[in-house]
């Protein structure tokens, strides 16, 4: 019956040519070659059972009683600069929102800086002010950092890298291994903003928007949501490859299939315009403020109430289900009522003319 | 977005669907010129919501799948040239030359720019006089004005560091070139709506005459898929043989007179190579005389190409509708998106790249 | 081949060489070039393929099909139109 099915021809025109020698942008986009490169290049290296369960975040055993969560990222952004936020709240709030997708109480941050000769030093203090804001706000310290500086051209501006180490309380098992056939699946937001807000950012397209970034920590909000919800099986936040290729992963790693009705999925409607203009497909664009949360279906209507009544969950809404099957397989019902595979994206998405 | 969401209307589709389904009675088989109606339809699902006497095959209506090898090669060999900045549609950068492709080209260190449209690299021509500023022209009708324009602009501006690499491509040629074919087996044709946004439709007449074949001009939206296909059927099932016209809100007969007046003053008919098809005559778009200094094939000195192109691959038989792409045997072994043989593995409206996706899914990958 | 998008002129500047304008799409607007519909005045809707406005919108027809297909149930029924 799965087979009868027809799949998204992917958005992305021009399938990538095989790159077997160098690394092209593709191997950084999230999609299906970022996650080859690290099958084939990191993997077989570093193989361990906390990098082996392909979460964001790796645990870790102590001598004490907890379970450690540790999570790292490096940020390459460009612009630096964007509406809704910068690299520098980029850096801390994507490994806060690592870390706390295991739900873990995030305890530290580090930071780590790669400065281009020549960089503004003000720049620099207006990212290390937005850091210092997005820490805050998300109640976690900065603890250790490093700063390098390489030669004109030898980087774009800055490069961060960002670890997060965090706590993870004792009989909290999140992750994405666990969702179950009959969850829900849930959404925190509207989709695709970020990626859309930083690609105008650039420019180079001449498109004036509003569009701004929803970067922001989500530990507050899944602090709240775990106080009442206990039982919450996967929490991942959907950020490069978009919506589409995280579930794909979460029902890859869980073996189930999952369901998820296009006409649900909320937009913003520059966003979705947007994405119109160019041909992209908003569910392969990145997010860096919102979560995908898959728990019982009984538990769902007290969940999205929770998750509304929090800024950064006010448009929270069920998008899907978990299916029994086990194809490992993402389906859209699509807005007239079909049922097609929804892939992983392949590549990096580009304006397209056809 | 006013004059989208409108056909995407679910009620209506399905209204739509449910005559079709009353007045199908016999199996036919109708192509969709356009790469762009493809997409959307396998986007929508809608192939899997028609009768099942109804058989849409793909056409050749891709720009990127159908620009010749020996073009891709010529435009790598100009954006490796230093001093110039090479302008592109961001579908173009994956397309694979005989080595390598512009993506690649890019990261060994080239200045490439994907641009939204042509007039934006006339912009970097200006904002570069330094620089040559080549634009790779690729398209179909609908993109011929907006690349004529850009000569016209650079010309008006005394620009001389802009060209345009041409590979613009026409519709007809390939209609009949598809349709004298001996393995054809296409019946009607949805005619590309925004093709015919500039052209009309007048074009179609003689060859739905010549032929004997339905061709209704389809728009790309759910709704206008489907009423194409409406159209289409129930001329097929009363064995008529007229050009009929589904995209009335932006199509008519004579489609844009002062857009195709810009396409003339720019461009003339020549013979031109289909990627994976071959040769089909005045099928392109070329510059004429007076714009010559436009042409980057002649404003860069390029050493002859040799292209090498795959032995196994059988697009032209997919682009023509007359294989289906999982029949081919390189098909999902040796010819992939990640190592395609030919155009139609290429991009994604590309037929095999869509057929790979649905034939093979994830379980091959794990 | 054809990816246009339609959108509604809010702006024309007449620019020495080209008319050019500029178009909203539903919040996000673009430089669109609108030599190819010369009596196009602002608040046309047109439809734009690469920053080029190949032709107008008629927003009668587009009611019309719209029209057309919210009947077709009761018209089919009318003439006894059935699946087989």
């Amino acid at each position: 019956m799965i087979n009868d099915l027809p799949n998204l021809t992917n958005p992305v025109c021009a399938v990538p040519h095989s790159h077997n020698d160098y690394i092209v942008m593709g191997h950084g986009s999230g999609g299906g070659m970022t996650h080859n490169l690290i099958q084939k290049v990191f993997a077989p290296h570093f193989t361990n059972s906390s990098l082996d369960a392909n979460n964001d975040f790796g645990i870790v055993e102590n001598t004490g009683k907890n379970r450690l969560a540790i999570s790292t990222d490096a940020h390459i952004v460009s612009p630096l600069f964007f509406p809704g936020g910068d690299i520098g709240r980029l850096a801390v709030c994507g490994t806060v929102n690592d870390v706390s997708m295991s739900g873990a109480e995030v305890i530290g941050l580090t930071a780590s800086f790669i400065i281009e000769e020549g960089f503004p030093i003000k720049d620099l203090e207006r990212i290390a002010i937005s850091m210092s804001i997005a820490a805050k706000e998300a109640g976690v310290k900065i603890v250790s950092g490093d700063t390098k500086v390489v030669e004109r051209g030898k980087a774009d501006g800055v490069f961060i890298s960002t670890s997060g180490i965090g706590y993870i309380p004792e009989g909290t098992d999140i992750g994405g291994a666990n969702a179950k056939p009959g969850d829900a699946v849930i959404i925190s937001g509207t989709v695709g903003d970020h990626g859309m807000a930083v690609l105008t950012a650039r420019g180079d397209l001449g498109l004036e928007t509003q569009i701004r970034s929803d970067v922001a920590p989500l530990n507050g909000l899944i602090h709240s949501l775990l106080l009442e919800i206990p039982d919450v099986h996967v929490l991942r936040d959907p950020t490069r490859g978009g919506l589409a290729t995280t579930l794909n992963e979460i029902a890859t790693q869980s073996e189930v299939n999952i369901t998820i009705n296009e006409a649900s999925i909320p937009l913003n409607p520059e966003v979705s315009s947007t994405c119109e203009l160019l041909g992209f497909d908003p569910l392969y664009v990145a997010n860096e403020g919102k979560l995908i949360l898959i728990l019982p279906d009984t538990m769902a209507e007290k969940a999205l109430r929770i998750l509304k009544n929090h800024q950064y969950g006010r448009e929270a809404v069920k998008i899907g289900m978990v299916l029994p099957d086990p194809q490992k397989r993402v389906l859209l019902r699509t807005r007239i009522g079909s049922n097609r595979i929804l892939d992983v994206m392949t590549g990096e998405m580009l304006p397209r003319i056809c | 977005m006013k004059y989208l969401d409108e056909f995407r209307n679910s009620d209506l589709v399905h209204n739509a669907i449910a005559r079709l389904h009353r007045i199908t009675h016999h199996p036919w088989v109708i192509m969709e010129i356009c790469g762009g109606q493809t997409h959307s339809i396998m986007q929508n699902g809608l192939n899997l919501l028609l009768p099942e006497k109804i058989e849409l095959v793909h056409g050749p209506g891709c720009p990127v799948c159908v620009t010749s090898l020996e073009l891709v090669d010529k435009a790598l060999a100009i954006a490796a040239q230093p001093d110039v900045i090479f302008c592109s549609f961001g579908d173009m950068l994956r397309v694979p030359g005989s080595s390598g492709d512009l993506f690649s080209l890019r990261a060994s260190g080239s200045n490439i720019k994907i641009v939204y449209s042509p007039m934006d690299a006339v912009k970097i021509a200006q904002q570069n006089p330094g620089k040559q500023v080549v634009f790779f022209a690729i398209g179909f009708e609908t993109t011929a004005p907006v690349n004529a324009m850009s000569v016209l602009q650079a010309s008006a501006l005394k620009l001389d560091n802009y060209s345009i690499l041409v590979s613009q491509v026409t519709v007809p040629p390939a209609m009949e070139a598809i349709l004298s074919s001996p393995l054809n087996r296409v019946q009607a044709f949805l005619a590309a709506g925004h093709v015919c946004a500039v052209m009309g439709y007048h074009q179609y007449f003689t060859i739905a005459e010549k032929y004997q074949i339905p061709i209704v001009v389809t728009g790309f939206e759910p709704l206008d898929l489907v009423n194409g296909i409406l159209k289409t059927v129930d001329l097929l099932e009363q064995g008529l043989n007229k050009v009929e016209n589904a995209y009335s809100r932006i199509v008519t007969e004579k489609g844009n007179v002062a857009a195709q007046n810009i396409i003339n003053t720019v461009f003339k008919k020549v013979d031109r190579n289909w990627r994976g098809i071959g040769m089909i005559p005045m099928s392109g778009l070329g510059l004429r005389e007076e714009f010559e200094l436009f042409d980057a094939e002649k404003r860069f000195s390029i050493a002859h190409i040799s292209t090498h192109e795959s032995e196994i691959c059988i697009s032209g038989q997919v682009l023509q509708g007359s294989v289906k792409p999982d029949h081919c045997p390189a098909f999902g072994t040796i010819c992939t998106p990640e190592n395609p043989l030919g155009a139609t593995m290429v991009s994604s409206e590309g037929a095999c790249s869509a057929y790979f996706r649905y034939a093979n899914g994830k379980d091959s990958t794990s | 081949m054809c990816l246009a998008v339609p959108g509604k002129i809010i702006e024309i500047k007449n620019s020495p060489g080209a008319k050019m304008g500029k178009v909203d799409f539903g919040g996000v607007s673009r430089e669109v070039c609108l030599d190819a519909v010369p009596e196009a005045v602002i608040g046309n809707y047109v439809i734009v393929h690469a920053g080029f406005a190949l032709n107008t919108l008629s927003e009668e027809e587009a009611q019309a099909t719209l029209d057309a297909f919210r009947e077709i149930d009761a018209l089919d029924a009318e003439l006894g139109i059935t699946s087989e």
